[in-house]
């Protein structure tokens, strides 16, 4: 087995997680403010997913995205600075937490659930007519799975025939409702058949899989042209965001899936294989120790946009 | 220069040339909706184009308006310029969160990063008996949206020019048709073709009042103002046609010529567009003003079937020319 693919792997999970426990700590100081939603435990999928595609493939995201953007190699400052609201954010402070983008490798950072699914299709469909050999790749929840935007676009990617691969990350939560008192059908898996297209299940708790089942979904997708599901079962660790007091689930089903937790599963792994040393995982977290320091830094460091900017990018003419 | 001799042409064909002329002068432009295609349009105005251009170019959509709106959207961040035909204003509350959340949303919200150059035609109006869920008059809905184009077609000369102005834009536009005008003969030039879109047109020069009106409006304001002159009134009809971003200026050189104004539409009165032209006035020229600026809109019901009924939801011209003398020699 061969070292560094893993301690990559191993790497971007290890930044996201320090990065959002970063983030608490600083909502909890209000340096972040407005909406934060946590991705910690879940970063399995991200990271698992973005190994398979491609720099120029387009990427859509929820509102729970900051694994994401840090998967698809934007600059944790950016999004730190985002965070923070400063005009050195990614999306110039103006999006916050919920809006990352960055122009080729992250487009949001979307908050209307499932309203980023029918544009994926779209760019799917524009990658098509442009004779590109780009895919288009949507996260999106379980919660998204309900709305009637899900169907509209699973319909109109199947029978456009769009080269676009829905990630659903299945956290059996729709913020506070489960997933038995949201769909009729609790296996998710079984809505991609309905619309004819080809569909699979990763543990999403595990990063190898989800890699092994994503680099699968992409290459069919690219190779045909076609749309493919790709379901990710996952759990968040934490609330659905800092307001939310977590009544709707039990202390101990929370405790029982964190004995999944991705990172451990996955430095564990290395380390009885003796892919990896003890020394090297230290490596790791100083590393994304720094990093997130340096991120946090350079948000301290930002500026806030001149009122009198309010109104630029209203229009492209601004 | 071009050729200047008037040929006579329904709106509907306007719309169509214009249709045809996007797609043959850019191999990014698509057109996709419902029925767009096999069907010929839900009101012909792209019948034949399919047979013309293919059904790569001419896309016939599910009855998904929320999701092809989206896919329009997408695939305009992604380099295509596409037409998205919504077949009334009334089916496109379905795609508003598209467009609002989405289209008019993007650029700002991603810090400049992410403009949306995609072009949405939806029908409007009365005038087909068609009740209260084919009817509407929503501009104001639209009008209201900070990152939209709002335009709105009341006459053949936009009809045949806006579409082509809409696709040079970077940013999302919004186009208003009526389809009780697609029957409509007009005379334009026959070199007619792309149209500023930036500003609102005086169709016809007047000293005594200004009638401000858009869309379905228009005409019906010429006619009044053509009858006002026979009674001695010269009513200059100024067609706003951008409804967002709004060329004030136009509006108050025309108050600040004529004294008085009269401001109608189609939409309903409370928060509507007229309320807004009003407000403005009141802000800019109120010292240009003889008389209160005064409102005909459409009565605050949902449009009903009969004919006799709908005609009595919005204003006519007997209506324009009434409010107008009352103004004049009250």
């Amino acid at each position: 087995m061969e070292k560094s693919p893993y301690l990559h792997l191993l790497y971007q999970m290890l930044l996201i997680r320090r990065f959002e426990e970063k983030c608490a700590e600083m909502y909890a100081k209000t340096n972040i403010r407005g909406f934060l939603h946590l991705y910690i435990g879940e970063e399995a999928v991200a990271v698992g997913v973005t190994q398979a595609l491609a720099g120029d493939d387009y990427v859509l995201a929820t509102y729970r995205e900051h694994g994401h953007a840090l998967a698809r190699g934007m600059d944790a400052g950016a999004i730190m600075a985002e965070m923070y609201g400063k005009q050195e954010g990614c999306s110039r402070g103006r999006g916050g937490s919920m809006h990352l983008f960055d122009g080729k490798k992250l487009y949001g950072g979307n908050a209307i659930v499932a309203g980023h699914l029918s544009m994926a299709v779209g760019m799917a469909l524009a990658a098509k007519k442009q004779k590109q050999n780009r895919i288009a790749c949507c996260f999106f929840g379980e919660g998204a799975a309900a709305e009637g935007e899900f169907h509209e676009a699973m319909n109109l990617a199947a029978l456009w025939q769009v080269p676009v691969l829905f990630v659903c990350e299945n956290n059996y939560y729709a913020m506070g409702t489960a997933l038995r008192f949201s769909h009729a059908v609790q296996e998710l898996e079984k809505k991609g058949p309905a619309y004819g297209i080809e569909t699979a299940v990763a543990d999403g708790m595990d990063v190898l899989a989800v890699e092994r089942a994503a680099r699968e979904a992409v290459e069919k997708v690219r190779a045909r042209g076609k749309p493919y599901f790709l379901v990710c079962n996952t759990y968040r660790f934490r609330a659905h965001s800092m307001f939310d007091a977590e009544l709707y689930r039990n202390k101990s089903e929370v405790e029982e899936w964190k004995k999944r937790d991705p990172i451990p599963r996955l430095s564990d792994f290395l380390l009885i294989k003796k892919v990896i040393t003890e020394q090297d995982v230290q490596d790791l977290e100083n590393r994304v120790a720094a990093e997130v320091q340096k991120a946090v830094d350079f948000a301290e460091g930002g500026t806030w946009e001149p009122v009198e900017q309010l109104t630029k990018f209203v229009y492209s003419s601004d | 220069m071009g050729d200047k001799t008037g040929i006579l042409i329904t709106y509907r064909e306007a719309l169509k040339q214009a249709l045809r002329e996007a797609l043959l002068s850019d191999d990014r432009v698509f057109l996709v909706g419902e029925d767009v295609g096999r069907y010929g349009g839900a009101f012909a105005v792209s019948k034949g184009l399919l047979q013309e251009f293919g059904p790569e170019r001419i896309m016939d959509a599910p009855l998904s308006e929320s999701g092809f709106t989206g896919a329009g959207i997408g695939a305009a961040l992604a380099g295509m310029r596409p037409i998205v035909e919504v077949m009334t204003v009334n089916f496109s509350l379905l795609a508003m969160d598209q467009i609002v959340n989405n289209a008019a949303t993007l650029l700002h919200m991603s810090g400049g990063q992410l403009n949306v150059p995609v072009v949405i035609r939806m029908g409007c109006g009365i005038g087909r008996q068609l009740a209260a869920q084919h009817s509407h008059s929503w501009e104001p809905l639209y009008a209201h949206i900070p990152g939209l184009i709002v335009l709105s077609v009341g006459t053949h000369e936009d009809a045949r020019g806006m579409l082509l102005s809409a696709l040079k834009s970077p940013d999302p536009v919004v186009i208003f048709e009526y389809t009780y005008m697609l029957n409509l003969e007009k005379e334009i030039p026959a070199d007619a073709g792309a149209v500023d879109i930036t500003r609102a047109k005086v169709r016809r020069e007047g000293r005594n009042i200004s009638i401000i009106t858009y869309g379905a409006g228009v005409y019906k304001a010429l006619d009044a103002a053509a009858e006002l002159a026979a009674a001695g009134i010269e009513a200059e009809v100024l067609d706003l046609r951008v409804l967002r971003p709004l060329d004030e200026a136009s509006v108050v050189a025309s108050v600040a010529k004529t004294h008085r104004a009269l401001v109608v539409e189609e939409a309903w009165r409370s928060g509507g567009f007229a309320a807004e032209i009003s407000a403005r006035i009141m802000e800019k020229a109120f010292y240009e003003l003889d008389a209160p600026v005064q409102r005909l809109c459409g009565v605050e019901a949902p449009i009903p079937y009969p004919k006799h009924l709908e005609d009595a939801s919005v204003p006519q011209i007997a209506d324009i020319v009434n409010a107008v003398k009352k103004m004049i020699r009250p």
